[in-house]
């Protein structure tokens, strides 16, 4: 099914609020200030929320999706372990999405991000970025190469450490889809201690942020593969009146 | 047809202090991604419509400047259409994407768009919404982005009838989604994620 007919489709579920984290988490510091204290305001979905942005998949580089190479133009390879993350994406209706914009980013192999505002003293790598996008194929694949990135300090006010995460930017079919979350890595330990993973209250909905180890798609003697399967908001299959209560 | 399995939404995360890296790379002096930020540009010399600047902040609970945060806004185009396809005739101009993308400044706080006025959209019951753009704010301690309208504060008449603005009606806090007009085809549309003027953030 091509995008153009799926943005055709009618608006979104409503948000199941159980699955993500509340605006308020004391536990994670910095959603102290940044919570709104009221309450979200339901609106029905109009045009304005079930269209959304659409991308030429011209955009893309020849390095783009993978972050070993991306950074020097494929001349030199950022060190440490290369993995494969890749996926499906899909609605709550289990149908697959093409064209889906994915853009990701990450510390690198040490814990260190390319950033000003990173003060870890973990060295930077000179082979890497950090950053990668891609578009999902018409059966909602996607698949980046990277290096699998080391868990970092930060400051919450106790030793904290986050979990070897990569943030996911994604776009949907329709702006009411946007959204921003984190990839963990099967096995690590540091994801129950972590106060960002444990915004999230439900353990089943934050289980579905850790990828598994992958050895279908493992390239021997390269790189292990990690699979992550994405599961944006579901849409009604057509379209009805954009009623407003009390219209 | 085999029924389909109904699935779950994956959970949202904080977009953290480092967005940049991957959204937004550019600003940080990262050319990995071709150097031009996906957003960073809505309009070219073809696109119809009155050109405008809207700029704005967005305060934390102790009114500072949120400094490493990401707006994006979605709009229609001059009249009133949005673009659904790259490749398919939709009616809307095609020299406008309607997509944004823009960093809170690293000293100010300040996010700025040059974009274009939006046209009042049809809806499917033939009632008409007001122009305004979708907002959609993330950073650090945001643990799931917050969606909100803004609406301009110099369309009285059309704003009057706007289905949603009548929907809230008597509420205080219509006044937090209006953008003011500062000059001549300039905008400033703040947000306060808390305290007396706490913006109306909707569930979308
Ligand atoms: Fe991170």
């Amino acid at each position: 099914m091509d995008k153009s007919d799926l943005r055709c489709q009618g608006p979104l579920y409503p948000r199941d609020k159980t699955l993500h984290p509340k605006a308020l988490t004391p536990d994670y510091k910095s959603s102290l200030l940044r919570s709104p204290k009221m309450t979200l305001i339901p609106m029905s979905n109009t045009l304005s929320e079930i269209t959304g942005p659409v991308f030429d998949p011209n955009i893309l580089g020849e390095f783009d999706s993978d972050l070993t190479k991306n950074y020097c133009s494929g001349k030199q390879i950022g060190i440490g372990e290369q993995i494969i993350v890749h996926g499906k994406v899909f609605d709550e209706n289990s149908r697959t999405i093409p064209n889906v914009l994915i853009e990701v980013w990450q510390a690198n192999a040490s814990g260190r991000y390319r950033h000003f505002s990173d003060s870890y003293k973990a060295p930077l790598d000179p082979y890497f970025g950090g950053c990668g996008r891609c578009v999902t194929d018409q059966n909602g694949c996607y698949s980046f190469r990277t290096i699998r990135p080391g868990a970092y300090p930060w400051p919450n006010g106790g030793n904290n450490w986050r979990p070897s995460h990569i943030h996911f930017s994604i776009f949907g079919t329709s702006f009411a889809q946007r959204l921003i979350t984190q990839m963990y890595f099967e096995g690590d330990p540091l994801i129950k201690l972590c106060p960002i993973a444990n915004t999230i209250e439900d353990p089943a909905s934050l289980k579905t942020l850790v990828a598994q180890l992958d050895m279908k798609k493992t390239i021997h003697m390269d790189a292990r593969a990690y699979q992550f399967n994405i599961i944006l908001r579901g849409r009604f299959s057509t379209i009805f009146e954009n009623k407003m209560d009390g219209n | 047809m085999h029924k389909l399995q109904r699935l779950k939404e994956i959970p949202s995360q904080t977009a953290g202090p480092f967005l940049h890296i991957g959204c937004i790379p550019s600003q940080i002096g990262l050319n990995t991604l071709g150097g031009i930020d996906l957003g960073s540009v809505l309009l070219s010399k073809k696109t119809k419509g009155k050109r405008i600047t809207l700029t704005g902040k967005v305060f934390d609970g102790k009114n500072i400047p949120i400094r490493d945060g990401m707006v994006e806004i979605w709009q229609a185009d001059a009249n009133g259409l949005y673009r659904t396809s790259e490749t398919k005739l939709d009616g809307s101009d095609l020299n406008f994407s309607g997509w944004g993308r823009s960093h809170c400044d690293f000293e100010s706080g300040s996010w700025t768009f040059k974009t274009i006025k939006p046209g009042p959209v049809m809806m499917k019951n033939g009632k008409w919404m007001a122009p305004h753009i979708s907002f959609w704010f993330v950073a650090r301690g945001i643990n799931l982005g917050l969606n909100t309208r803004m609406y301009f504060s110099d369309e009285h008449s059309l704003n009057e009838k706007d289905p949603l603005l009548q929907e809230l009606k008597g509420t205080k806090r219509i006044r937090t989604l209006m953008a003011r007009k500062i000059a001549e085809n300039s905008y400033e549309f703040n947000i306060y994620l808390q305290g007396k003027n706490e913006t109306i953030f909707f569930e979308i």
